[in-house]
């Protein structure tokens, strides 16, 4: 007879399942945090390589001169930006055109659902300004963007050495796609306005004049942040919108070429270090490789370059970093490592798309691909597989004891309904934490004396707070009070959709899945309502994806190395809660509506677990 | 009397001199070929293969100039890279870098370009199955007495040679069509070159007579790229074909240089993969056949003030010995219907069945288990 079809050998597997649940559930848990940790040791990486054929090595000969004139440009630019106090549209726009650029604007406008008090905006209008420089024989079916966001006081320089880039290659006849330098005002959300106009969408609501001038399909962008006239290192960003990353081959791209040139680059910030089997060495590569997680967690963009991601352009972010170095590189070498990537890309003759599009980085030089890291997640997974088959083996099994009739007449009737109300109550309260704080901000406004923003995140911390007090109040609803069988379907229904929620979370933004999971697979394990109620209260709301985000606030603040007071952290997790609304609002970010719609309410069906009777 | 015997022997010097014509003649005539043919294929396409466009360019360069006309020439590229977008000195070639050598020039004649490049086209050119709207350009026009160079670079592996990054080209197919050409009497003598990775594989199965073959790698070794021109952008040449090219700037249409220095060009040394060369299947000794016997196209002139009568029929007479066994007949046909193969040969297997008794024990085991778990109470239910 068969493994499960033989009674006797079914029976004995189905106890060893139940009597080592919870061995094998911490087990697993460990594994996969081990896991986890052990990703960033270094043999278990993979040194990056190109993986485009059409891109080849770093042959390419910059001969990039005009450093200094870019900087005095860059110079112009600022005292032209003073002078208008904004974007000095007609001066970018003649000297565009000076360069021969068929130059174009667009203007844009937002009214933003609450103020946003980090960047001090709230009904927001600018112009964006760009020129193609069109190739000299070729078709106009591609494109490359070089952006450089125009903000108020610094990045003078980065739009400097664009200018001078742009006159620059102007003068070369080997350019195969077109190339357009734009500059954006309003950083992100003047870039939401120009792909939504290039690309004829309209998802955020935002309202722009359509564009001009178009220039095909864009294959890859880069994005500029240059704020001092020489610097020490070169820093890539990749974290965009929603946890998505450019293909690799970018970051191969830009590693080579700072190889080639010989100027140093770091990601995340940090240098790249060669000990990898020391324990600094190694909780070195941990922390770099935290930072990306807490980054793509986050879901929002780290660059003006997180937008293009959604569009499926390649693009990435290169910040210049003045630190208290001693070799200095000047403008011309980053010039020149930029046309060297430009010559590169411009050889590209489809989009990037050898290489890996999920990966995790501990260093510029070593990579870990989805291959690699899924494990951790599959294992923090089982768990939820493992106790929910435990829980569907107690279903099944008749109960060893009958105490009165109502144990029996609940154990025959289904427990759909008894299910159904819990759930659409947390739904509900999902709902009302997504959509309330925004609605109320002006009656929340009229009666405390604080402002919208304040309001805003108040007013969520408050539903989140009160969701607590709900089991109190839906048991009056429930027909079957606290029955030994209504609570096992419950949580079998709250642990599969957990497993699925956080499946689907961990295959788009792997951190956020983890980070999830981390905090949520073993609060679900193992509460029951039998377990002591106020220590499991404690640890349950410790748990609670609130909690986990604070904690993370002050985590990343930690990894920074700019570590915080308690006073401030609070501070800067009300701001964090904030900007994490406005990014859904602004750029379609999912994290909030993620975690307002379906992570909370699946936190509160085990909240009402554990207060089942 | 001294007149007649002067006279007589002004005679006998001027019939032996006519004989001597005639031997000469004789000797003129029954030389190996008369006319040269190169085929010339460049199958990859993309920027990126800049170096295989100036690979056959550059052969194309050296067999024009050692006198081989373009009506002559069937030169296949798959792809322009002299007016690429990306190519930052439009309207050239270069095969060594800082631009030295332009092997585009302002005279080349390109027969197959881009799409034309097929296997298809490329079979048919051999075997001269061409629909009859093919202009004569497209053609290869060879008789039984053309030596013919064929030359192929591209991508390949073990067997095959890709054509613009959609089909291939096996070895088995090449030496198929090869021997097409041997029973149209397409050529006389054949001279293959092929510079691509495992490029020894595709002369494997080469079973024709009359062919030479040379390849830049064994099977199993890549065959690499010789130099980057860092304002290009991209890799030049092929080490092989970057030392076949020096090697045949040496050669003039006068140079005695025989294949055996050809065999030579390219040590391990300098192409990091082993040049194989092929010479089994090609009656002449490789050290008798020039250079020019295949890259060039020199004309054999003998200027005479005689008359030459040519109403017999030359006697062929040999050069030299071939190894000294005496000429066999060249041509024959080779044995279209095998018989005494097909008499004496096993019969053919057919797909593998378990023996018949296995198959007979294995459904008596089964019927015994299902009689013996349900009773045989139900074989009723049977018969």
């Amino acid at each position: 007879m068969g493994l499960l079809s033989d009674p006797n050998r079914r029976r004995a597997l189905i106890s060893m399942l139940t009597r080592l649940n919870a061995p094998i559930c911490v087990v697993c848990y460990l594994a996969g945090v081990a896991w986890f940790m052990g990703l960033a040791f270094e043999p278990f990486t993979l040194r990056t390589y190109m993986s485009e054929n059409a891109m080849g090595s770093t042959m390419v000969e910059e001969r990039f001169p005009a450093g200094e004139r870019a900087l005095a440009t860059g110079r112009e630019f600022a005292a032209h930006k003073n002078k208008v106090g904004g974007m000095p549209v007609d001066w970018l726009v003649k000297t565009m055109q000076d360069r021969g650029l068929e130059v174009f604007t667009q203007s844009f406008s937002r009214t933003l659902p609450f103020p946003d008090e980090n960047k001090e905006r709230y009904i927001v209008k600018g112009t964006n300004v760009y020129g193609i420089l069109r190739a000299p024989r070729a078709p106009r079916t591609e494109a490359l963007v070089l952006s450089a966001p125009c903000s108020p006081g610094d990045n003078n320089q980065a739009v400097g050495l664009l200018l001078g880039l742009a006159q620059y290659f102007r003068n070369q006849i080997y350019w195969a796609k077109d190339i357009i330098f734009l500059v954006n005002e309003h950083d992100l959300i003047g870039m939401q306005a120009w792909l939504e106009g290039y690309h004829h969408t309209n998802t955020t609501g935002m309202s722009w004049s359509p564009l001009q001038g178009r220039g095909g399909s864009i294959q890859a962008a880069l994005t500029l942040e240059l704020s001092s006239d020489v610097i020490t290192s070169l820093d890539l960003v990749l974290e965009g919108l929603n946890g998505q990353l450019p293909n690799l081959d970018l970051a191969n791209l830009f590693y080579a070429f700072c190889q080639k040139i010989g100027v140093l680059c770091t990601i995340q910030g940090k240098l790249q270090r060669n000990d990898w089997d020391s324990v600094s060495g190694y909780s070195h590569a941990v922390q770099t490789m935290m930072l990306m997680v807490m980054k793509q967690a986050s879901g929002r963009p780290w660059g003006d370059h997180g937008l293009f991601l959604r569009y499926h352009i390649e693009a990435a972010t290169v910040k210049g970093i003045n630190s208290f170095r001693q070799y200095k590189t000047d403008v011309t070498t980053i010039g020149r490592l930029l046309e060297g990537m430009y010559r590169k890309l411009n050889n590209l003759l489809e989009r990037l798309h050898q290489s890996y599009f999920f990966y995790l980085m501990p260093s510029l030089s070593h990579f870990v691909s989805i291959g690699y890291y899924m494990p951790a997640f599959g294992l923090l997974a089982v768990i939820l597989l493992l106790r929910a088959l435990d829980l569907w083996v107690q279903l099944a099994t008749p109960p060893s004891r009958t105490e009165d009739g109502i144990a029996d007449i609940d154990q025959s009737s289904p427990g759909v309904l008894s299910v159904l109300t819990p759930l659409v109550i947390s739904h509900l309260t999902g709902v009302a934490l997504y959509t309330l704080p925004i609605h109320f901000q002006e009656t929340a406004v009229e009666h405390f004396p604080v402002s919208e923003t304040e309001a805003v995140v108040l007013t969520a911390i408050a539903i989140y707070t009160a969701g607590l007090a709900l089991p109190h109040n839906t048991h009056r609803l429930l027909s079957g009070e606290g029955t030994e069988q209504g609570w096992r379907v419950l949580k079998l229904v709250a642990v599969l959709y957990l497993a699925v929620l956080l499946g689907c979370t961990a295959l788009i933004n792997f951190s956020l899945g983890f980070i999830l999971a981390l905090t949520m697979v073993p609060l679900a394990a193992f509460v029951t309502p039998h377990v002591p109620k106020v220590l499991s209260a404690f640890i349950l709301v410790i748990l609670s994806p609130a909690c986990t985000l604070l904690f993370s606030v002050f985590f990343f603040q930690e990894l920074q190395e700019m570590p915080v007071s308690f006073q401030d952290g609070w501070l800067l997790y009300l701001s964090v809660i904030s900007q994490g609304i406005l990014d859904h609002s602004l750029y379609g970010s999912l994290v909030y509506p993620l975690i307002a719609l379906l992570v909370y309410p699946c936190w509160l069906l085990f909240w009402n677990i554990l207060f089942w009777k | 009397m001294k007149i007649l015997t002067l006279l007589g022997l002004f005679s006998a010097c001027f019939s032996a001199h006519s004989i001597n014509i005639e031997n000469s003649a004789g000797q003129f005539f029954s030389s190996g070929h008369t006319n040269n043919w190169a085929v010339l294929v460049c199958t990859s396409r993309f920027w990126f293969n800049y170096r295989h466009v100036a690979n056959t360019l550059s052969v194309y360069r050296s067999v024009k100039r050692l006198g081989i006309p373009d009506s002559h020439i069937v030169l296949m590229l798959a792809d322009d890279m002299a007016c690429n977008h990306r190519n930052p000195k439009p309207a050239t070639v270069f095969s060594h870098k800082n631009m030295e050598l332009n092997v585009y020039g302002d005279d080349v004649e390109v027969d197959y370009r881009g799409y034309e490049v097929t296997v298809e086209n490329f079979l048919r050119v051999l075997t001269g199955r061409l629909p009859p709207s093919t202009p004569r350009s497209k053609r290869l026009l060879s008789d039984d007495r053309s030596n013919i160079l064929i030359y192929l670079t591209g991508h390949g592996g073990n067997g095959f040679l890709k054509f613009q990054d959609s089909e291939e080209i096996s070895n088995v197919e090449l030496a198929d069509a090869f021997e097409q050409m041997w029973q149209k009497r397409r050529y006389n003598e054949l001279l293959f070159i092929i510079d691509t990775c495992q490029g020894a594989s595709m002369y494997e199965r080469f079973y024709s007579p009359n062919i030479m073959a040379l390849a830049s790698s064994q099977v199993g070794e890549d065959s690499l790229s010789h130099q980057p021109d860092l304002a290009i952008g991209v890799h030049l040449m092929d080490r092989y074909t970057f030392y076949l090219l020096e090697f045949l700037e040496d050669i003039h249409p006068a140079s005695k240089t025989n294949m055996n220095d050809l065999f030579k060009v390219c040590p391990k040394s300098q192409c990091v993969s082993t040049p194989g060369h092929r010479t089994d299947l090609f009656l002449r000794d490789p050290g008798s056949v020039l250079i020019t016997d295949f890259f060039g196209s020199v004309r054999k002139v003998e200027l005479t003030m005689e008359a030459i009568n040519l109403t017999d029929p030359i006697k062929q007479v040999e050069e030299n010995p071939v190894n000294g066994e005496g000429q066999k007949e060249v041509y024959s046909y080779t044995d279209q219907l095998p018989v005494s193969e097909i008499i004496h040969q096993k019969p053919k297997q057919k797909d593998w069945h378990p023996p018949d008794g296995f198959i007979l024990g294995l459904w008596t085991l089964i019927l015994l288990v299902f009689f013996k778990t349900y009773g045989i109470k139900h074989l009723k239910h049977i018969f």
